[in-house]
């Protein structure tokens, strides 16, 4: 028996409350996944920075705080003008809104769509479609899952399900709403997303993680994308959590023979933020864009990982991501691309753009190649700098003032990740989002 | 004009007037002693081999704060001119041409430059031009430099041809109608024909309210845009100063030949 440490403590026993609590009391098929994943998290521990993957990022604040699992449900903050603007209002699709990573169903609103398409909870979905969910759940080895992975696991009960039959195309994206609150003192919630696009099919899905206080929470979400061959999938992830709140979110992708799927990730919100994105091109002539840009201030942290597994021959990947960090604040992104040895003819490219506005702000950029064949065309680079003076003072030059200059060119340095956002009302909200957002204030340099 | 020199009564007003100029980059003294006076609507081309303070002196002007002003003064239109951050000079209606105009991805030039006209007729006291006037000003304009309508919603100079580039400084200058123009070089790396064509869209904004200075390495444009005074700078000194006919002897002598002759007998500012 390892020992138990401290930090897990609070953590195993909410999960001796939690499991009974569940129905079938653990001997369901739900209830044997959770106790693996208890017992891998209770094997693993949080992860230190001796950890490689985590050498930039400590999460003992983190295992500082005492969270109490979250029963959600507490709704008086959601009011109708505050949902309206979490929504982008008026935008016209489905809204799942989840609080605490509880389903709320009042709170939701599901349009109809094509026959065969289930945007639910998962908590249904586990009741309903477990012949679905199921090999989705166990796709990967629970003595395989990270750490995080394994506590999410190990308190699945709700999040999202949605599923897309082969041969159809919605129209309309799918919203996922996660707003986050703390109760009567810091809780944890672990929502988990499952989203199967069959053959031949599209789907727009955006995830927002938001917090509508300055509350101390903990969000530990897991999300799973699976495209079946030719299907056409485009994910936003939308991070603005509170300033106080701790974010560590997966999002798993395997993809199909010739499917494509594009990711936007965005982090505004969070004290300390860790996203893991891996994308798996499972079969010949997939294509992976990955965008993300990460905009922190105060003593924020950031840290995106990302990995891009061409696993067969033909696929394509470009990745971007794009940060700007003011203050005190922190980023970090590691991106590892692997070609596999019977990958020929990968085509993939990788940058990381980080733009300093402060000089305490630091930010650590890993990109990584590891390729195991020769016929392929990889590229990758990382940049780490300030406003470009030279741009600045031709600004200035034509009448403009020094400090609407920089704010005009910190906008123009995301630009291009946000013109890639395909869903329009959230793209102008994102702009919105970014006005506010993005630095303004700046010491003038000498 | 009452405030001006007895001497100078029927003349135009003064412009600007540079006194003992004194610069630095890095430490390393550029500019040594730079005098130059010009009037409403006179064109001065500024000569000299790289490395003599001609980009410097422009820049400085424009208030590039990368170079450190040690002496002198700069007089525009009565005003301190060094005392003023550089929008605020482009408010008040210098305008550098830039030699290597700056490729600003995710800025369109549209944006800038409706930006740029706004922020100048701000400071005048001017309303702000509705988007239809705005456009057929640009219109306008885009004309006196043969400039290709797409280039205006793409990112600032971004992909631009050297010659496109050179094109749409004249295009901004245009459209923000300065009272003080500065081109660096405006020449360097157009071929004859986009020369031709950026020197006439000049010449079509010289009026006797507006002055130019024309920097330049070689004699090639001044047969294009032809100046009243020409001055030789070197070694961070105006060392010559006459009528256009001294650049066609700097380019049948060179440099160094006009060095020869004004050594010993170096000339100062211009008359006052």
């Amino acid at each position: 028996m390892p020992a138990i440490f401290e930090d897990r403590k609070p953590y195993l026993d909410a999960f001796a409350r939690f499991a009974k609590e569940q129905p079938g009391n653990g001997r369901a098929w739900t209830g044997l996944l959770r106790k693996e994943g208890i017992e891998r998290f209770e094997q693993l521990g949080f992860p230190t920075q001796k950890d490689e993957a985590w050498r930039c990022t400590s999460v003992a604040p983190l295992t500082r705080i005492p969270f109490a699992l979250a029963e959600g449900g507490r709704t008086e903050g959601l009011t109708a003008d505050v949902l309206e603007r979490l929504t982008f209002e008026p935008w016209e699709c489905s809204h799942l809104v989840f609080v605490n990573g509880r389903h709320a169903r009042t709170l939701s609103r599901v349009r109809r769509s094509a026959a065969g398409v289930k945007v639910k909870s998962l908590e249904a979905a586990l009741r309903e479609d477990r012949d679905r969910i199921e090999p989705v759940l166990r796709r990967r080895a629970a003595t395989q899952a990270p750490a995080f992975a394994a506590l999410n696991t190990a308190f699945l009960r709700d999040g999202a399900f949605v599923e897309v039959p082969e041969g159809t195309v919605l129209e309309e994206p799918v919203h996922l709403l996660y707003v986050s609150t703390s109760e009567d003192g810091p809780t944890a919630s672990h929502p988990r997303t499952v989203v199967l696009v069959g053959d031949r099919s599209r789907v727009t899905i955006v995830e927002s993680y938001v917090g509508i206080r300055d509350d101390v929470y903990f969000t530990n979400a897991a999300t799973t994308i699976i495209a079946g061959a030719g299907a056409i999938v485009d994910h936003t992830k939308l991070q603005r959590e509170s300033g106080e709140a701790f974010h560590v979110a997966s999002l798993d992708v395997e993809i199909g023979r010739d499917a494509r799927f594009a990711s936007h990730s965005v982090a505004l919100g969070g004290l300390l933020v860790r996203n893991d994105v891996a994308v798996t091109l499972a079969a010949e002539g997939g294509d992976c864009v990955l965008n993300g840009l990460y905009v922190t201030s105060g003593r924020q942290h950031v840290d995106n990982h990302t990995l891009i597994d061409h696993a067969k021959p033909h696929g394509t990947s470009r990745e971007l991501y794009k940060g700007v960090l003011d203050e005190a604040s922190r980023g970090v992104f590691d991106g590892l691309i692997i070609v596999r040895p019977d990958a020929e003819k990968s085509d993939a490219r990788q940058e990381n753009r980080n733009l300093l506005i402060s000089e305490e702000a630091l930010v650590d950029s890993k990109p990584t190649l590891l390729i195991n064949n020769d016929d392929v065309k990889c590229s990758h680079a990382a940049t780490i700098g300030q406003l470009d003076e030279e741009a600045l003072f031709y600004l200035r030059s034509r009448g403009m003032g020094d400090e609407t200059a920089r704010s005009l060119l910190i906008h123009a340095f995301v630009s291009d990740i946000v013109s890639r956002v395909t869903v329009s009302p959230l793209r102008a909200g994102l702009e919105c989002l970014l006005f506010i957002r993005l630095p303004k204030h700046h010491p003038v340099r000498a | 004009m009452a405030r001006e020199a007895s001497a100078e009564e029927g003349r135009a007003k003064t412009l600007l007037e540079i006194r003992g100029l004194r610069a630095t980059a890095g430490g390393k003294e550029i500019l040594k002693g730079i005098d130059l006076t010009v009037r409403a609507g006179e064109v001065h081309a500024i000569m000299g081999p790289n490395g003599s303070g001609k980009s410097t002196l422009a820049h400085v002007l424009a208030g590039r704060e990368a170079f450190q002003v040690t002496g002198g003064q700069v007089i525009y239109e009565g005003r301190d001119l060094l005392a003023m951050p550089p929008e605020e000079r482009a408010r008040e209606g210098i305008f550098l041409a830039f030699q290597y105009p700056v490729e600003i991805p995710g800025v369109s030039n549209m944006y800038l430059l409706k930006a740029a006209l706004n922020a100048v007729r701000k400071h005048r006291g001017l309303p702000e031009l509705d988007a239809i006037d705005f456009l057929a000003l640009v219109k306008e304009k885009m004309k006196l430099v043969e400039m290709d309508d797409a280039l205006l919603n793409r990112s600032v100079n971004e992909g631009f041809s050297g010659g496109e580039k050179k094109r749409n400084e004249i295009f901004q200058m245009a459209v923000l109608g300065p009272r003080l123009a500065i081109l660096d070089e405006t020449d360097s790396g157009l071929d004859i024909d986009a020369l031709k064509t950026v020197a006439k869209g000049v010449n079509s904004l010289r009026g006797p309210e507006r002055a130019m200075i024309v920097i330049t390495h070689y004699q090639r444009l001044l047969n294009y845009i032809v100046p009243g005074t020409v001055h030789v700078l070197h070694n961070g000194r105006i060392v010559r100063t006459g009528g256009k006919e001294l650049a066609l002897e700097l380019e049948a002598k060179g440099y160094a030949g006009v060095e020869e002759s004004v050594r010993g007998s170096r000339q100062a500012a211009p008359p006052r």
